[in-house]
């Protein structure tokens, strides 16, 4: 009962904390381009806002624009049910595997990019038809690293990969699922739909993806649509942090050991969204078209990762 | 149960007989007509469900004209199975017909296509029963001219009747493959009963088994339409009226499931390491192309012919891993890759057929398959519109629905591969990846095609006058999308029965709780489990919880309509939305190693290019399968033709003495023996 509830309280840390580390994130940005950025309770005081402005709804738009949001928003409190945060095991981890979390983003994308097709405007149908083509390719290199990983810990549940490897000693996971960090490493940017990749700070048509299909939302349904996508980021971190450097998992069973893994699994996305931060605020944002060679990279990572553990042995 | 099958048998002739004979009223002879075909279809599935739950088989044998053998018929497990999807894709497929042939009474020949309807349906239960090659052989050929006559209902159309005689001539191909396995056997066995193929299977020489494993590899596969055997089938299936696309989409291709399995499995012996890879690649590559030709598609019901063609490479996917796990003797994971082909055939004939129907309801209110004259659909059609979102988001392998856990399945299929000898080990889990690519890209395939004909503003005046369809529609519909959700949600179960099936098939016995344990489904080399109920449950209400959540602590939401934001400009018309050419550009140019892409812009004006009066926008690809390897045999025979012509004078002395030179030579080769 006791392991219940440190799970549910890691969902929920998970979702609460998700407009943190999007204000970490503008923090270190603003912080490389010379700038203050904002105070940390600005994302948080967004959202709020947003939840209680008046909607302007498309004429021409059908149920569909009402339901992606839910849709879009339940599927990733479902995905991020499935990830291990402290200790090895998660909410509804026992229910589905990496594929479930893979096709979960998925059906959220699917309803988002219809939604962005239902009001009828090129906008709409440039974000959704960019989306699902860039995704499309992403999908393989994002299950293949999975696969690779799951190949080594023979299981292929996120909670059951994070539990094995938490065993093993640091550098014999290293030295295997490196590769397989570049290729999440590269995913990471495009799902989350951050520079090279994609600007989320930027309305010019020629650049936008996620923002296109987002611009006819407003009020409570943007609120959630920015909320799951600082969520989705989150989850992404998570899953770089647990998954190559799953250490400090497993908490000593009295309060203070588990908030001392807690604040030990922040550190690690905080020092990753640095990362990731810093690469975004030193390179430039490709062309579209060359973004599926950087998926290609990825999947040719990921791949790398398997066919080493198949020659060498796991 | 005999009496049940010759029930459905009967049900079958009677509303044939009723097409051609019955009252002159026309709305009374159609009812007539399609309640036999339903109460056929349910008669079908209460026996084969009782076949498949039970694991008896129960056989008829008719004494008589035995030149060939009597004509007997089986119904074990594997055909209850296919006899199953048939029936049950014909009843909703029946109902739909109800309301979509009633429109068109001249349109669809009410006598002709209600006979050749029934004959078609019959013809497929009959091939998936009988016991013996002569008659499967017969009812294989009542099946393919009975949807022949039905694809070319439309002659006065010239393309449908270009699509029939290349569907005529590719399936005549294939039979003729067929046929020649089947005398191959023959000659081995001396008899034409599948009985006797079994038991003489062991002793099979090698060399001429691998001869009927690539026969009945490309004579199957060219009704199933793998790649490169397809290019009838986006040709055929769109010509055809909706609901018998639906059939041949749904359940006609997937008899060429049910021949490669008897012959893989029953006819072949041992089977050899490399015919698993064999398979694997074939329908990798059927896989891939078809969903990248699918997303190139315009036309509605060509996209979904083509999406056929993708799942078709998915469930043999499925059986080439069974293959490469048999030939292994790894019977576990052979079953479960079985189970997972099954699963997917089922859950296949469910989603296309349900899709079939809604692009029938889209074609029977707008007349045109175009979707670039759609849009907008959704508030003229809620239901259909709906219905076809439910297909859209199984076909694209998205949890809760079905399409997900058959996907799934084939994915732990593949990814087993890793524990196998080393040549397969590292492309399994590949392939496995680029099942994932094929997943998404049907993803964005349907997004498109949900998202350009249902949604936006209406592109062509054809929308303003559609309306929802009738009642009878909309429950041929509804059938097929409860069938969706019902075949996700009953997983275990149905596992559980494909398991026992496919077990009994490769002649193993299914532990219990292999494959599935309460509401779990789980690989059986333990690397993974899912649970499609818990999945749908969880899915449900977090969504649920979402809308309440918010509802609850923010209050009702203030809402305003307004236009859709138009940069400023005058107003938004529909012709600025995006277009499914457009959307799928980015493939196109990824991709365009494939596809070849070629386009055309003509732009006239008056003297000053500012000036422009016309323009025109041409944008083609390439189907390399027809253009470099069809184009090319076609022409040659054309001039080989061309050139037989000059012995063809037309003078009878001629003629003669060509048959009489004829003779003199097979005298000579006679003396010669």
């Amino acid at each position: 009962m006791k392991t219940f509830y440190i799970w549910l309280a890691q969902w929920l840390l998970l979702i609460l904390l998700a407009p943190l580390i999007t204000w970490w994130m503008r923090k270190i940005k603003a912080a490389f381009e010379n700038r203050v950025g904002p105070n940390p309770f600005q994302v948080y005081c967004d959202l709020l806002k947003l939840f209680r402005k008046e909607m302007v709804i498309s004429k021409t738009s059908s149920w569909i624009f009402h339901a992606a949001p839910y849709v879009l928003f339940g599927a990733i409190l479902f995905a991020t049910t499935l990830i291990p945060v402290i200790g090895s095991g998660s909410l509804l981890g026992f229910v589905g595997d990496a594929i479930l979390f893979v096709y979960l983003l998925g059906l959220g994308r699917f309803f988002m990019s219809l939604a962005a097709l239902d009001t009828g405007t090129t906008f709409g149908g440039m974000g959704a038809s960019r989306e699902m083509s860039l995704s499309s390719l992403a999908e393989p290199a994002l299950l293949l690293s999975f696969f690779a990983l799951g190949y080594r810990a023979h299981n292929l549940s996120l909670q059951g990969i994070m539990s094995q490897f938490a065993l093993e000693s640091p550098i014999q996971v290293l030295f295997f699922t490196s590769f397989a960090f570049g290729a999440l490493l590269i995913i990471t940017f495009v799902e989350t739909g951050r520079i090279p990749v994609d600007n989320p700070a930027t309305h010019l048509e020629l650049t936008m993806i996620h923002e296109a299909m987002a611009l006819e939302y407003s009020g409570r349904y943007l609120a959630l649509l920015e909320w799951g996508h600082q969520i989705k980021q989150i989850i992404f971190l998570a899953l770089l942090a647990n998954l190559f450097f799953p250490w400090g998992l497993e908490p000593s069973p009295n309060l203070f050991g588990i908030a001392g893994s807690f604040l030990f699994f922040m550190l690690k996305i905080f020092f990753l969204a640095l990362v990731i931060g810093w690469i975004e605020a030193h390179t430039a944002k490709l062309r579209l078209f060359r973004v599926p060679d950087l998926l290609a990279i990825a999947f040719v990572l990921a791949a790398l990762s398997l066919l080493g553990q198949l020659i060498i042995g796991r | 149960m005999k009496s049940l099958f010759l029930i459905q048998i009967f049900f079958y002739l009677l509303g044939g007989a009723c097409a051609f004979f019955s009252s002159r009223n026309e709305a009374i002879r159609n009812a007539a007509t399609l309640v036999s075909a339903i109460l056929a279809g349910g008669v079908g599935v209460v026996y084969s469900l009782l076949v498949l739950w039970t694991g008896r088989a129960f056989s008829l044998e008719f004494h008589g004209f035995s030149l060939f053998g009597n004509l007997q018929f089986t119904v074990d497990p594997l055909s209850g199975f296919f006899i199953f999807s048939i029936s049950l894709l014909s009843v909703a497929t029946s109902i739909f017909a109800i309301g979509y042939t009633r429109s068109h009474p001249g349109k669809y020949k009410m006598r002709l296509s209600g006979f050749f309807y029934h004959l078609f349906i019959l013809a497929m239960i009959l091939v998936v029963s009988s016991q013996n090659a002569f008659y499967f052989l017969i009812f294989w050929e009542v099946m393919s001219l009975g949807s022949y006559v039905l694809v070319i209902l439309e002659h006065e159309n010239p393309q449908a009747l270009r699509a029939g005689i290349l569907y005529l001539i590719m399936t005549h191909i294939g039979t003729a493959l067929i046929l020649a396995g089947f005398l191959l056997l023959f000659i081995h066995s001396g008899s034409f009963s599948f009985e006797a193929f079994r038991l003489h299977q062991a002793t099979l020489p090698p060399g001429l088994k691998n001869a009927i494993f690539f026969m009945a590899l490309a004579g199957f596969g060219t009704k199933a339409g793998l790649i490169p055997f397809h290019i009838w089938l986006p040709e055929a299936h769109p010509a055809a009226p909706s609901h018998v696309s639906a059939l041949m989409s749904g359940v006609m291709i997937k008899t060429a499931i049910y021949g490669l399995l008897r012959f893989f499995f029953n006819f072949l012996g041992e089977i050899p390491a490399w015919w698993g890879p064999v398979v694997l690649a074939v329908a990798m590559i059927s896989t891939l192309l078809g969903i990248l030709y699918a997303l190139m598609e315009h036309d509605l019901k060509r996209l979904l012919a083509f999406s056929s063609i993708e799942n078709i490479g998915i469930i043999l996917l499925g059986v080439g891993m069974a293959l490469l796990f048999a030939s292994m003797q790894q019977w576990p994971l052979a079953i479960f890759s079985l189970t997972a082909a099954l699963y997917h055939t089922l859950n296949h004939a469910a989603f296309k057929g349900l899709l079939f129907l809604s692009a029938g309801s889209v074609l029977y209110e707008t007349h045109t398959p175009d979707m670039e004259s759609l849009g907008g659909l959704i508030k003229k059609m809620p239901f259909t519109a709906f219905c076809f979102l439910v297909g859209a988001v199984a076909i694209s392998a998205l949890p809760p629905l079905n399409g997900f856990v058959s996907e799934w399945m084939t994915f732990i299929a593949l990814l087993a591969g890793c524990e196998g000898p080393a040549a397969i080990r590292f492309f399994s889990p590949i392939l496995a990846s680029l099942l994932g690519l094929a997943g998404a890209l049907a993803a964005t395939c349907f997004v498109k095609a949900f998202g350009i004909v249902f949604l936006g503003s209406p592109r062509s005046a054809c929308v303003e006058e559609a309306g929802e369809v009738p009642l009878s529609m909309k429950s041929g519909m509804a059938v097929m999308a409860m069938a969706c959700f019902a075949l996700a949600l009953g997983a275990p179960w149905i596992v559980q029965i494909l398991g026992t099936l496919s077990a009994s098939l490769v002649g193993k016995k299914l532990e219990t709780d292999m494959f599935t344990q309460t509401l779990f489904l789980q690989s059986p080399s333990g690397l993974s489990q899912i649970s499609p109920t818990l999945i749908a449950i969880a899915l449900g209400s977090l969504i649920l919880g979402a809308f309440i959540g918010t509802r609850f602590i923010f209050g009702k939401a203030f809402v305003k309509q307004g236009p859709s934001w138009d940069c400023g400009l005058p107003s938004l018309v529909s012709r600025m939305q995006y277009t499914a050419t457009g959307f799928s550009k980015p493939l196109r140019r990824i991709f365009s190693f494939l596809y070849q892409p070629a386009r055309r812009v003509e732009l006239e004006d008056e003297g000053h290019e500012m000036l422009r009066t016309a323009e025109r926008f041409e944008s083609k690809i390439t189907h390399i399968f027809d253009d470099f390897i069809y184009k090319p045999i076609s022409k040659m025979i054309a001039d080989v033709s061309e050139k037989a012509k000059r012995i063809q004078t037309g003078h009878i002395q001629l003629y003669l003495s060509y048959i009489f030179i004829t003779l003199i030579l097979l005298l000579l080769f006679g003396i010669r023996r």
